[in-house]
């Protein structure tokens, strides 16, 4: 049995968590509050991800907004940042924007999405 | 003149929640005055994710955040001017402010939010020797070059303090391209959130150096280098530990400051621990009328904390307004910390004057593990709660109930310890 402890990243209350391995099992998971520091420990150790926030060149703001802020619409392997952000470096749209707008489809072949997480006019 | 009978100070996350709130109690004069070109203060360039995990169950960045309640505002109809700076606030509340289409004027206000916010602690406040070059900046002004601007600060940085705006642009300039070689920390524990610890610092490798400082800045134009030592229990640096790290950008992460340089022309008491107002139970400062929520009043690590308290001090200006809260408060008691605790919010209550709930929040001065926190009422302990860390970077709560009160009728100290568990 391998035991791995862990900081859960979810919210900021970072509860510890100590997570216990057979092998390539996850056989459990104590000291999260919530599911979701289960559901954390759980893949972390087996397949970790993030969610990757950055932004883009914007033209055209009502206001002189030179950038627009991004994200991926849900979490990505964490290899896989240098690549979903090296993905963004030229990217520019063109104002409106809004939340939830797709800047990039498939983000350096992750399979998701990358949106506008502000509304720029 | 003008007459609002809610004026509040700052369009940030906490002069919107506070807004929003007061309207919900029934108020429709309310003006929010701004001094930035848009509404939401911080969190516009706060691109990262993580907020809201408490109030909306979801994980949104800093803008989607500002947005929900942007919203909120907007659909109230509830007035706000912009590009506005505040000059003045008397104790009478007429609150004095200037703009380019109204030029200088001034409003008559029922009650004065105070949510103007934090800013940060600059260099000249550290005693840092060496040269001044170009090269040193802020972690939240490089937040905003890099995030909003679109300008990378530098190539080659070294972070002075683990806040957490500081952790977080460790981790924004490496996947810009910078390389950061080291973070840091004068104290023997990280300032900043442990999760940031975590996903900025350790997922890329960024070595976290506790108890070290900056002892030199070269560069005569431009940052060539830092040096740095490990610092005694007394922050004195040991000579014989100096490390030099070339680089052309050091970023500072020292610390916020509550910016009350307003709450000081009303006359509002303000306290040597926080730096903001104290306030009683209805987060009223020492000047009745005016109230102050968010980082103005002390300095959060969770906006949603924030919008908490600002609705509160906006249900309870309103309330105010409305003169449903009686003006006697010769009965307010402050709340004593032993053990622990360097400071209470609020730091006063009124027993008679108490919601259902009401949550006290508070910082430790040290690391503590296995700890229970206690409320004393009378010596009589009334609650306990037991933590398992706490930490000066990680704000603690405790929510006391009116019912305990109701049980000591005569109260006359009011204690929260933190005992060994």
């Amino acid at each position: 049995m391998e035991v791995r402890n862990l900081i859960c990243i979810n919210c900021p209350m970072g509860c510890p968590l100590t997570v216990t391995l057979d092998g390539d099992e996850v056989v459990s998971v104590t000291g999260n509050t919530c599911p979701r520091g289960a559901e954390y420990g759980r893949k972390e150790v087996t397949n970790p991800t993030r969610i990757v926030t950055s932004s883009v060149v914007l033209r055209n703001a009502q206001n002189g907004a030179k950038t627009v802020s991004v994200k991926t619409a849900s979490d990505i392997p964490k290899g896989k940042i240098f690549d979903v952000v090296k993905a963004l470096k030229d990217v520019a749209v063109d104002a409106p924007v809004h939340i939830g707008d797709v800047i990039v489809e498939n983000a350096a072949g992750t399979g998701v999405p990358v949106i506008a997480t502000r509304e720029v006019l | 003149m003008e007459k609002y009978n809610i004026v509040i100070i700052g369009g940030g996350p906490a002069g919107l929640a506070a807004a929003s709130a007061a309207y919900d109690e029934g108020e429709r004069s309310i003006l929010i005055l701004e001094r930035d070109k848009e509404l939401g203060g911080i969190l516009n360039q706060c691109i990262h994710n993580g907020f809201g995990l408490h109030t909306f169950k979801e994980e949104l960045t800093g803008p989607e955040y500002a947005k929900r309640f942007i919203d909120q505002v907007v659909e109230k109809k509830i007035e706000y001017r912009l590009n506005t700076m505040v000059m003045d606030i008397s104790p009478e509340r007429v609150v004095t402010a200037m703009n380019r289409t109204d030029g200088l004027f001034s409003v008559e206000a029922g009650a004065v939010i105070l949510a103007m916010g934090c800013r940060e602690r600059s260099r000249g406040a550290l005693n840092i020797p060496g040269y001044r070059p170009a090269g040193i900046y802020s972690a939240g002004t490089a937040q905003r070059l890099v995030n909003m601007e679109g300008y990378m600060p530098g190539r080659e940085v070294v972070i002075l303090g683990s806040g957490d705006i500081g952790l977080i642009m460790a981790r924004r300039m490496t996947l810009e391209g910078a390389k950061v070689k080291v973070v840091a920390e004068l104290m023997p524990y990280s300032g900043g959130l442990k999760r940031n610890i975590v996903q900025c610092l350790d997922d890329y490798g960024i070595p976290l150096k506790l108890s070290h400082t900056v002892v030199d800045i070269e560069g005569r134009e431009r940052v060539t280098g830092v040096t740095i030592a490990e610092v005694d229990s007394h922050n004195k640096p040991i000579p014989g530990t100096e490390e030099y790290y070339s680089c052309d950008t050091l970023l500072l992460s020292v610390g916020l400051l509550p910016e009350n340089e307003l709450s000081k022309t009303a006359g509002v008491e303000l306290s040597r621990v926080t730096s903001g107002p104290t306030v009683n139970e209805q987060l009223e400062t020492s000047v009745p009328g005016i109230f102050a929520c968010g980082n103005v009043l002390h300095v959060h690590d969770l906006v949603d904390y924030v919008s908490e308290e600002a609705a509160m001090a906006g249900r309870n200006a309103a309330k105010f307004v409305r003169g449903e809260v009686p003006e006697d408060r010769s009965k307010e008691l402050p709340i004593h910390v032993e053990g622990g605790p360097r400071y209470t919010v609020p730091c006063t209550i009124d027993p008679a004057k108490l919601p259902e709930q009401l949550t006290v929040r508070f910082r430790v001065g040290s690391v503590m593990k296995d700890r229970y926190v206690c409320l004393y009422l009378d010596g009589e302990r009334v609650l306990r709660r037991r933590r398992q860390i706490m930490a000066p970077g990680e704000m603690e709560e405790l929510v006391f109930k009116k019912s305990m009160f109701e049980a000591h009728p005569d109260v006359r100290d009011i204690t929260i310890r933190v005992e060994e568990a």
